[in-house]
């Protein structure tokens, strides 16, 4: 059974049809690429998933089960994880901080329950570790690299054991080293049967990580194919609309 | 004939991509930069902070004035000191809050006002300073309540809802009190005298009482979930929300807490003065954001100090205090308080800048 199936997904702002008629199957521990040029819908597709906000029309199934989001934290439930493409962090908070926003961990002292720092520090400097990021757990993201916010969203998704992990662009102005820790994580989530959809304008790491690559351009699939069916001549040109469909 | 990577290059060395070359070598050193940057210590960051800036120039006035005038250092005059910044301390805390989510709250002086006047009511109609108490906070509660709902479901900006709010409270109070002046607070009117306006180990009551609520304020801030939702949703709220924290409810509750501590200094203010017109508070509300904002809070959200309220509040009453005894007309008295508020802002910005 395939872990997310989305049909007929369609979505309009107004007068701009971002989206038209998507489907995009999902299965279980898979790897898929989505690319397209600035403005194809590749975000409005992400955030469709991670319950941003619902499609216009079209079906969503995880796991053979229809699903309607109303909000992130119901996508978060269902075992999907974001990493936004703007990364959504609290500049003023530090690293741990933001990896625990909204599910922080406390501990119970007499009446009161208060936040844990020292289990929160420890877990959140466990997770930059496996992501074998330089990131400190007590600094505070204002005074961060791109890298390294990017290793604090990332963390972000690994705080529940999720079952489809998606990310925006996540190698999108980061230095080279940190796009190998990302490529490495990416490895990692797979090796541990996570499913991965990763959307990038580079064509390197899409052919590095991905089983699947799937292209939109302005707002419909133009194709779909596994990684050793195809090469990133054809994915351009798929792109760019050189090549129609394939 | 040119340096970019061929597509067989890329594929081989995936990390490897023709924007790379572009901002690999900045990237590279911000990242360097930043793992040999030392983490601030504990001491470190108290002295970046604003709080203790503001009251390290608390403790020059003082030793100043020490100096300059006999009657500073008096028990009589530290006692009317402190006294009289806890009614406006126990408000920045407050303030502090809805500050520190990019807010403002411009209708606290105005409602100072209205809730002394329903606390004075009820309790000439011999209710008792328990209910007489519970109708001064049910009332600055919904004042808070309906700002919170306004700025946060309806996302009206918090300045015309606030301001707007001023307005309205200022009038409600005129009709409620009827324009009379209220100085009979029935049978218990001994004990609620004794709670704004007596002292336990010759320190004011209101003292105690603003110690206390700093404490609290402290704890809220860096160990309770609402506190650092708080601050996250002044840090950048979009996050928060995608968080799954639930931004506008936490938006009316922030306006409440900032009305009901309002609703407090106004229930000790009267009980200090022993009288109550509906004129009460009336422009307190500059004094307490000025305080707020000399005590660290930054307009922009997502910056708060417990702390910061009671020494702002004080470097203010200092202030006032210091002119009086140096025979300086009280008419300059706002006059330094804006130009100590400009000058705290300014060395904050001054700070950051060089921090950056
Ligand atoms: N919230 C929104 N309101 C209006 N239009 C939007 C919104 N989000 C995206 N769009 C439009 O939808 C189209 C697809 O955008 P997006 O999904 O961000 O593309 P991509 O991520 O592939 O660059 C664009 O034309 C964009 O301007
Ligand atoms: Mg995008």
């Amino acid at each position: 059974m395939s872990l997310l199936e989305l049909s007929n997904i369609t979505k309009s702002f107004g007068a701009i049809h971002a989206l038209q008629g998507v489907d995009l199957t999902i299965a279980p521990g898979e790897v898929v690429g989505l690319m397209g040029d600035n403005g194809a819908g590749k975000s409005t597709l992400m955030k469709i998933i991670a319950g941003n906000f619902p499609p216009t029309s079209g079906k969503i199934r995880i796991e053979g089960q229809d699903v309607a989001f109303s909000k992130p934290i119901d996508a978060r439930e269902a075992g999907i994880e974001i990493v936004y493409q703007d990364l959504a962090l609290c500049d003023n908070l530090t690293a741990a901080a933001n990896v625990f926003l909204g599910r922080e961990l406390r501990r119970k002292v007499g009446p009161f329950s208060m936040l844990d720092y020292p289990a929160m520090y420890q877990r959140a400097g466990e997770l930059f570790a496996e992501l074998k990021s330089e990131t400190r757990p007590r600094d505070l993201v204002r005074q961060m690299s791109g890298g390294q916010r990017q290793a604090v969203a990332i963390a972000r998704t690994r705080l529940s054991d999720p079952k489809l992990v998606l990310m925006d662009e996540p190698t999108a102005a980061i230095s080279v080293r940190q796009v190998k820790e990302v490529l490495a994580l990416i490895h990692r989530l797979k090796e541990t049967g996570h499913a991965v959809i990763l959307v990038s304008h580079r064509m390197p790491d899409v052919f590095d990580v991905c089983d699947r690559v799937a292209v939109l351009r302005r707002g419909t699939k133009v194709a779909d194919k596994r990684i050793r069916d195809t090469t990133p001549e054809e994915v351009t040109g798929l792109i760019i609309g050189a090549i129609e469909a394939a | 004939m040119t340096d970019e990577p061929t597509d067989q290059e890329l594929r081989r060395h995936p990390g490897r991509g023709p924007s790379d070359i572009l901002d690999k070598e900045d990237h590279a050193a911000i990242d360097d930069s930043i793992t040999s940057r030392q983490e601030v210590t504990g001491l470190g960051a108290v002295l970046r902070t604003q709080p203790f800036w503001v009251f390290v120039s608390l403790i020059a006035l003082a030793a100043v004035m020490t100096v300059v005038s006999d009657a500073f250092m008096t028990e009589r005059n530290i006692f009317n000191i402190t006294r009289n910044m806890a009614f406006f301390g126990i408000m920045a805390l407050g303030m502090s809050a809805v500050i520190c989510t990019a807010g403002i709250d411009l209708s606290v002086g105005s409602l100072v006002g209205l809730s002394g006047i329903i606390t004075g009511l009820i309790m000439q109609a011999g209710y008792g300073i328990g209910l007489g108490f519970l109708g001064c906070m049910t009332a600055a509660a919904l004042v808070g309540l309906v700002n919170g709902v306004l700025v946060a479901y309806l996302r009206m900006p918090p300045f015309v809802v606030t301001l707007g709010m001023l307005s309205i409270v200022v009038s409600l109070a005129r009709v409620v009190s009827n324009n009379q002046m209220i100085w009979d607070f029935g049978p218990d009117q001994d004990l609620f005298e004794w709670i704004g306006g007596g002292s336990i180990l010759s320190v004011p009551n209101v003292v105690w009482i603003l110690g206390v609520l700093t404490a609290v304020f402290w704890w809220v801030w860096r160990y309770s979930t609402w506190g650092r939702w708080v601050i996250a949703i002044g840090g950048n709220a979009h996050a928060a929300r995608l968080a799954g924290i639930p931004v506008e409810r936490m938006l009316v509750s922030v306006y409440v807490v900032c009305s009901l501590t309002a609703g407090l200094s106004a229930f000790l203010f009267v009980g200090y003065t022993g009288s109550v017109t509906n004129a009460m508070g009336f422009t307190w509300e500059l004094t307490v954001i000025a305080a707020t904002v000399i005590g660290g809070a930054n307009l922009m959200g997502g910056v708060v100090f417990a702390l910061g309220a009671p020494i702002g509040a004080a470097l203010i009453e200092l202030i006032r205090n210091s002119l009086i005894l140096a025979g300086i007309p009280a008419l300059w008295q706002q006059f330094f308080v804006g130009l100590f508020l400009i000058l705290a802002v300014l060395l904050e910005q001054i700070r950051n800048r060089r921090g950056r």
